[in-house]
């Protein structure tokens, strides 16, 4: 559901810093993944009577030499009950510096973006869902010097 | 019997009624009394080892995570191993030498293969992330430092606790009337 841009890195005190810039399109109120109400079959309803809001976050997961599983939340926004459930955000930059633990990001292949979300209810279970759909961006093997970002 | 006992508290006659109760009674009610604390104590034990946390219910205490929750707002925790940390969960943890749990959410994490991992958390509702509150020189959390991960929320129950603890005179006075009526109550 989501479309990227490509990106460049730098080290900052030894660390990977990765920059990304993505679009985000989602339809969040017919999705696959959410709360059933009672009327429609097939199509889940996300905003149901119980439902406070949503967190949404874009995270970016992948492996390195140093950590087997790595997650780094890029974005987050909260959808309260009212908001306009689609999304369709262009030319985002990540709201949180995405740095790595090491020098990881340098000619990593494979980083995946998924957008997933938390429902916070007005009172009961708070269950963490993950959007159908994901990105695999690769970052470039050098480091870019120029700050233009 | 209730009704009773209700308007003989407003009166003075409940002295007399005490009085009146022989000594079998008031032990038979102390008894009673000591099994309520028994089974209470029972029942948040069980929560806890079913739960895995060591504090399976807490109250939320700050604003740092509305408008998801807010000061009052009771959260119900699981803290179990076969659980991994995952960003966008709310942990419950405590900061090394602080008493106080703080209830945010995890950004980052960086996990080995063998499992240790160390991670990142920021308040929803807070500009920036926690780092400025990990202890000096600290600038990760570790499984350690987690108390429960939150799984389910009822709002606006937890404010009794708060209000005890601000107001330890409100705290007593619950207690005291707690106490007396479960002594008295003749059913």
């Amino acid at each position: 559901l989501r479309k990227n841009v490509e990106d460049f890195t730098g080290p900052r005190e030894r660390s990977d810093l990765g920059f990304v810039t993505f679009d985000i399109t989602a339809d969040i109120l017919n999705g696959k993944n959410g709360l059933q109400t009672f009327r429609n079959k097939n199509t889940f309803i996300i905003f149901d009577w119980n439902v406070k809001q949503l967190f949404l976050y874009l995270s970016a997961e992948y492996s390195t030499k140093n950590n087997a599983l790595n997650q780094v939340v890029l974005w987050d926004k909260i959808m309260l009950r009212g908001d306009n459930p689609r999304l369709s955000l262009k030319d985002m930059k990540s709201k949180y510096f995405f740095f790595d633990d090491g020098n990881g990001l340098k000619g990593n292949r494979n980083i995946t973006l998924t957008l997933s979300w938390n429902v916070v209810p007005n009172a009961g279970i708070l269950p963490l869902v993950t959007g159908s759909g994901h990105v695999s961006v690769p970052f470039p093997d050098t480091y870019e010097t120029t700050k233009s970002y | 019997v209730r009704a009773a006992a209700a308007a003989a508290m407003l009166s003075l006659d409940f002295l007399d009624d005490v009085r009146r109760m022989n000594k079998r009674q008031l032990y038979y009610q102390v008894l009673n009394f000591g099994m309520i604390v028994s089974s209470a104590l029972m029942i948040w034990k069980g929560l806890m080892v079913v739960t895995g946390s060591e504090s399976p219910i807490v109250v939320v205490l700050s604003g740092s995570m509305e408008p998801a929750f807010h000061r009052g707002d009771l959260l119900f925790l699981t803290n179990r191993i076969e659980d991994p940390i995952r960003v966008g969960e709310i942990v419950v943890f405590r900061i090394e030498g602080r008493e106080i749990p703080i209830v945010h959410r995890v950004l980052k994490i960086h996990e080995k293969q063998n499992g240790d991992i160390k991670f990142l958390t920021k308040g929803d509702n807070n500009a920036v992330d926690d780092r400025g509150l990990y202890k000096q020189g600290q600038h990760w959390l570790e499984k350690k430092d987690v108390v429960g991960r939150a799984r389910g929320f009822v709002p606006y129950i937890g404010i009794v606790t708060i209000l005890m603890n601000d107001y330890p005179k409100f705290k007593y006075a619950v207690l005291f009337l707690l106490g007396l009526f479960v002594l008295v109550h003749r059913e």
